[in-house]
């Protein structure tokens, strides 16, 4: 599933992938991300394990956000930003001028804080991926793909006999497991999610998190959370930033029993001034 | 880490742990005291005393259950405080056997003093002081987060353990000499294992506060000096 991200290169095997040690997903080396002249990020090297969920936490402001955002080039819909330092995907910088940023953000794939499905039929809104990527050829292709990642959001039991019927119909929960079946419908290699549970009430958020663990074992996933509860209960591992620093990053147990750090200490404890 | 929480009622129910820990512990030095005194005067008053004022370790043990399960399920406490409520349930258990202990000791002291008086009772007083000193200093490195304190402790045990060996066969020549003294003296040794399980748990507090300080085990393996179970004392030939 590892395609290449070069425009020139897709479908061919790509050559750069030996670079990447074994296991590690995404490295970021040295990355600072700059809105005009105020700097949000600085220098962050962090590498991201595959199958692994990482979580990013922090007060609001710290960057954890915007380094999320640079991970897909999403950032780059803002005029004012600018990225330095190098970001590898499977070792290919993905801010090298050859990455075609459409294939990027299909293998690199986002859910976001409020559930946005297109006010489009529930079918509609998980085939559009594969439609505009060009991924399938028939109907009976395009039908497998929705059922499949309908049934990996664990959205399937729920909407199969209402698959025509609008998106925005179906509850917070259900609304964000379908942005994650149209996430998963393009067959991504990692999913970003921007705090994907910030809207949702405990049951709803207790899915999310229990779908979380299971698309691990197919993907790599990023999340930003401001619930320490829900990183503690989700990831491998957690990274902690703080005024645009990467202040720590270790096993998600670890930061929480026995932080090294005192501001990851103060701020996981409820002592942060 | 020093500052406050943000949520300052937070500060005060971890507070409470310390407090608690603390009020324990003293119950528990003075009948551990107490009980020791009862048995080398054969003052079956005091003895009394002591058995029935271990209720009130086991109700403040009771206290710690409800106020640290309350903590982890409202406040649910993260790193440094995490482990001050799981070291502060644990330690709270510790005390209240030593409290057990020392109850044990003040009934026994009690059969004692219906027999005349033995000798082995000067060693269980020396044994006794050691062990006393081990509880004193290793609830104030709790209090205090002193590790190298605590570390002391720990290291104090072989010692324990060593005089309970040698008490275990002082015991057992008494009890070959004079048959007659076999009850009093197996008394003595159930005094003398107490007082040895109190060492062992003074040290367990001792490890507990090298985690509460470190986040992390103590890993150097401490040393086993207690020999009684391998103890065999010959009759002499005659």
């Amino acid at each position: 599933m590892n395609q290449s991200i070069s425009q020139d290169t897709t479908g061919a095997t790509p050559v750069t992938q030996s670079d990447a040690a074994p296991g590690i997903k995404i490295k970021a080396d040295k990355v600072k991300v700059f809105y005009g002249e105020k700097q949000a990020l600085f220098d962050v090297d962090l590498d991201i394990n595959e199958n692994e969920v990482t979580s990013l936490i922090g007060p609001s402001g710290c960057g954890k956000s915007t380094f999320l955002r640079s991970l897909n080039r999403m950032n780059d819909t803002i005029d004012i930003c600018r990225v330095e330092g190098s970001i590898a995907l499977d070792g290919e910088d993905i801010y090298d001028k050859n990455v075609d940023v459409v294939h990027l953000r299909a293998r690199v794939g986002m859910v976001f804080q409020k559930p946005n499905p297109f006010p489009k039929s529930i079918f509609d809104n998980v085939a559009y991926g594969p439609r505009i990527h060009g991924l399938v050829d028939n109907k009976s292709d395009l039908d497998q793909i929705v059922q499949t990642s309908l049934e990996k959001a664990g959205l399937w039991n729920e909407v199969k006999d209402r698959l025509d019927q609008p998106g925005t119909g179906l509850s917070g929960g259900q609304q964000q497991r379908l942005c994650i079946a149209r996430a998963v419908a393009v067959s991504p290699e990692v999913i970003l999610m921007d705090e994907p549970c910030s809207a949702l009430d405990p049951i709803a958020t207790a899915k999310i998190e229990e779908l979380i663990d299971e698309l691990r074992s197919n993907f790599t996933i990023v999340i930003v959370t401001h619930s320490m509860q829900q990183a503690a209960r989700v990831s491998q591992k957690t990274a902690f930033f703080h005024l645009g620093y990467l202040v720590e990053v270790d096993e998600t147990e670890k930061m929480f029993t026995n932080p090294t750090d005192e501001r990851t200490q103060g701020y996981i404890t409820g002592r942060f001034g | 880490m020093n500052t406050e929480h943000i949520v300052k009622s937070f500060d005060e129910d971890l507070k409470k742990l310390d407090n608690t820990i603390a009020e324990m512990g003293g119950l528990a030095e003075v009948q551990l005291a107490d009980a020791i005194e009862a048995l080398i005067k054969r003052d079956t008053e005091l003895a009394d005393r002591v058995i029935a004022g271990d209720k009130k370790i086991d109700m403040l043990e009771a206290d710690m259950d409800t106020h640290a399960t309350t903590t982890l399920a409202l406040r649910q406490p993260m790193a440094d405080d995490l482990r001050v409520t799981i070291t502060a349930l644990r330690t709270a258990s510790l005390i209240e056997r030593i409290g057990d202990y020392a109850k044990n000791i003040a009934k026994r002291s009690v059969v004692l003093s219906q027999s005349p008086p033995l000798g082995p009772a000067k060693s269980i007083n020396r044994m006794a002081t050691l062990v006393q000193g081990m509880i004193k200093d290793v609830l104030d490195a709790y209090v205090a987060r002193d590790v190298d304190k605590a570390e002391a402790v720990r290291a104090r045990d072989a010692d324990a353990d060593l005089l309970h060996t040698s008490l275990f066969r002082e015991i057992l020549t008494y009890m070959m000499e004079d048959p007659r003294t076999i009850t009093s003296c197996t008394h003595l040794l159930f005094v003398a294992k107490n007082l040895e399980r109190i060492g062992d748990h003074a040290t367990n507090i001792a490890e507990n506060v090298y985690y509460l300080v470190n986040g992390e085990p103590p890993v150097d393996e401490r040393e086993k000096s207690d020999a009684s179970s391998f103890t065999v004392v010959e009759h002499e030939a005659e």
